[in-house]
């Protein structure tokens, strides 16, 4: 287990967005959480990578474990996201929204960066090498200039995985990847995901809403309904599961 | 050369020169928007308390360098504070919060460093002389204060540095995301209150060379801190965000504003140097209101 979270719970105010919670990921798995609007997906998310501080449970990454995180010292563990809203910095250019990637593995010193030394300037080499080979991976080469903001919203959705890869995280955490996206592009973030773990063993945990394509790529699924863990299995399982068709389609009282 | 032509590039001259020196203190202004969106009231300030530090440093018989040193270190330390004691606790605020503190930050300067160094002006000397060059005036009979192609030399080798810093470097490359999406920053791993701290400091270093040269100029004394209102049209013509667009908008608004008083000013009876470039960033505003530099930012509906 690369992952996990033990009874993890979440109030804002009286509203719980999630109910003692637990579950874990595997190494190297494709790992979904689903659930209805509201279910406490994008809550899940955020509290694995400090945005949130749970007020009960713990989170366990690589041995060690956590009350909670703040996003930078989770960023510094290996753990890498995108957003659901596309986080983006939109006037930088693609370049140098990846780029900032790199930030954690780049060490040279604040002196040697502001006399633009030799140092720095080897080192700045050096991570451009990597970026452009995530460049050339996720296929684009064509925008790497371009300022992001300018982007259509598929290829935005792109550059953001491609920031978060270049951190080389261990774990990435992708918050609805195919939200908002035309039949073609959610191909090809499909095969992105999955070339993503493939090559570079990355584990992925990914929220989506739409159940078939998270069906298609995960290894194993968690769903959540209002904040509670209500099944977790392979999608085969979790598909037949009369508390997950109940969730999603709704049950007569 | 005839006069009316050495005249007028005497006059060219000394507003281009006037400009850097504006462009200066627009520096600080600059460093602190990219890298945080905050309008910094507080810069003229921080330009006060420098030059007002240094100078009473000196005055007590310290060593020219180690006072420099000294302040350098004080504003350091002051950048550092501020980000610890005014920002940290407004973290994810608007920005009009944010820029409120800034205010309160002037007075809280503007008294300390009085309450500290007393309030008598001080005349404040770095060794070069500020009357006209001897080459330029023997060879071209053009008058140029050697005092201000210093300050126009210093002004621009900063310029360039903190240009690369921001456009090549990882902390510069931080500075402007972190400028861009807090939360963003956040997740890749990008510190907020180290890249504020960054650049508080940075802007500090900014404010004492900013304080040095128009302490020269005009004594260091309260008056010191309206230099930055000097720095607002540049702002606006140069846009909040561009290093390079701070310089240029300081050398429009000072060549403008000498050329203005000598050749308009007497239709208007003198004296419109102390307003036209307040006219000048008006008409800037109606044509390109995110300034010559500056990002246009534009929003999906």
């Amino acid at each position: 287990m690369i992952l996990s979270v033990e009874n993890v719970s979440l109030a804002f105010g009286g509203v719980k967005a999630l109910r003692e919670v637990s579950f874990d990921v595997k190494e190297h798995e494709i790992r979904a959480i689903i659930g209805p609007n509201g279910a406490g997906k994008s809550s899940m998310l955020n509290v694995l990578n400090g945005v949130y501080h749970p007020q009960q449970g713990t989170i366990r990454f690589q041995q060690k474990t956590f009350k909670d995180m703040d996003p930078h010292e989770a960023a510094a563990l290996g753990i890498a996201r995108t957003f659901q809203n596309i986080a983006l910095f939109k006037g930088m250019t693609v370049l140098d929204n990846i780029m900032t990637g790199r930030n954690l593995k780049m060490h040279c010193g604040f002196l040697h960066q502001a006399l633009w030394a030799g140092p720095a300037r080897r080192e700045e080499l050096k991570h451009r090498r990597t970026v452009e080979e995530i460049i050339d991976f996720l296929e684009i080469q064509h925008i790497r200039r371009t300022p992001v903001g300018r982007l259509p919203y598929g290829l935005q959705k792109r550059v953001e995985l491609a920031r978060a890869l270049a951190a080389e995280p261990k774990v990435l955490l992708l918050d609805e990847p195919m939200a908002g996206m035309n039949l073609e592009e959610k191909q090809d973030m499909c095969r992105f995901v999955l070339d993503v773990n493939d090559q570079f063993g990355t584990t992925i945990v990914l929220i989506e809403h739409d159940m078939g394509v998270v069906m298609d790529i995960s290894d194993r699924v968690v769903v959540l309904d209002y904040g509670k863990k209500i099944a977790d299995g392979t999608p085969d399982e979790v598909r037949n599961d009369q508390k997950v068709i109940d969730a999603y389609l709704g049950v007569t009282h | 050369m005839p006069i009316e032509v050495v005249f007028f590039i005497e006059v060219l001259a000394g507003g281009l020169l006037a400009g850097v020196m504006y462009a200066l203190v627009a520096l600080g202004f600059v460093l602190i928007y990219k890298a945080s969106g905050v309008f910094n009231f507080a810069q003229g300030a921080m330009v006060f308390f420098a030059a007002l530090t240094f100078v009473s440093l000196v005055e007590r018989g310290w060593n020219f360098w180690l006072a420099l040193v000294v302040t350098l270190a004080v504003m350091v330390v002051l950048g550092l504070a501020t980000e610890r004691v005014v920002l940290r606790p407004l973290v994810n605020q608007a920005q009009i919060t944010l820029f409120m503190a800034t205010i309160g930050l002037t007075f809280v300067l503007e008294g300390l460093s009085q309450l500290i160094w007393g309030s008598q002006p001080h005349g404040l000397e770095l060794g070069i002389a500020d009357v006209p060059m001897d080459w330029l005036s023997q060879q071209w009979n053009i008058n140029i204060s050697q005092f201000d192609l210093f300050a126009a030399f210093i002004a621009g080798a900063l310029v360039a540095v903190l240009a690369v810093f921001f456009q090549k470097t990882r902390i510069g490359r931080a500075l402007r995301a972190v400028a861009d999406d807090h939360q963003a920053a956040l997740a890749v791993g990008i510190p907020l209150q180290h890249i504020w701290a960054i650049v508080w400091a940075v802007a500090g270093f900014v404010a004492l060379v900013a304080g040095l040269m128009w302490g020269v100029r005009n004594g260091v004394q309260f008056a010191l801190t309206f230099v930055a209102l000097k720095a607002l049209p540049v702002l606006l013509i140069g846009g909040f965000e561009s290093i390079p667009g701070a310089i240029i908008g300081g050398l429009i608004i000072g060549a403008t504003e000498k050329l203005a008083e000598v050749y308009v000013g007497p239709y208007f009876g003198g004296g419109i140097e102390s307003w036209f470039a307040y006219v000048v960033a008006l008409l800037f505003l109606l044509v390109r209101p995110e300034g010559l530099f500056g990002e246009k930012h534009i929003d999906r509906v």
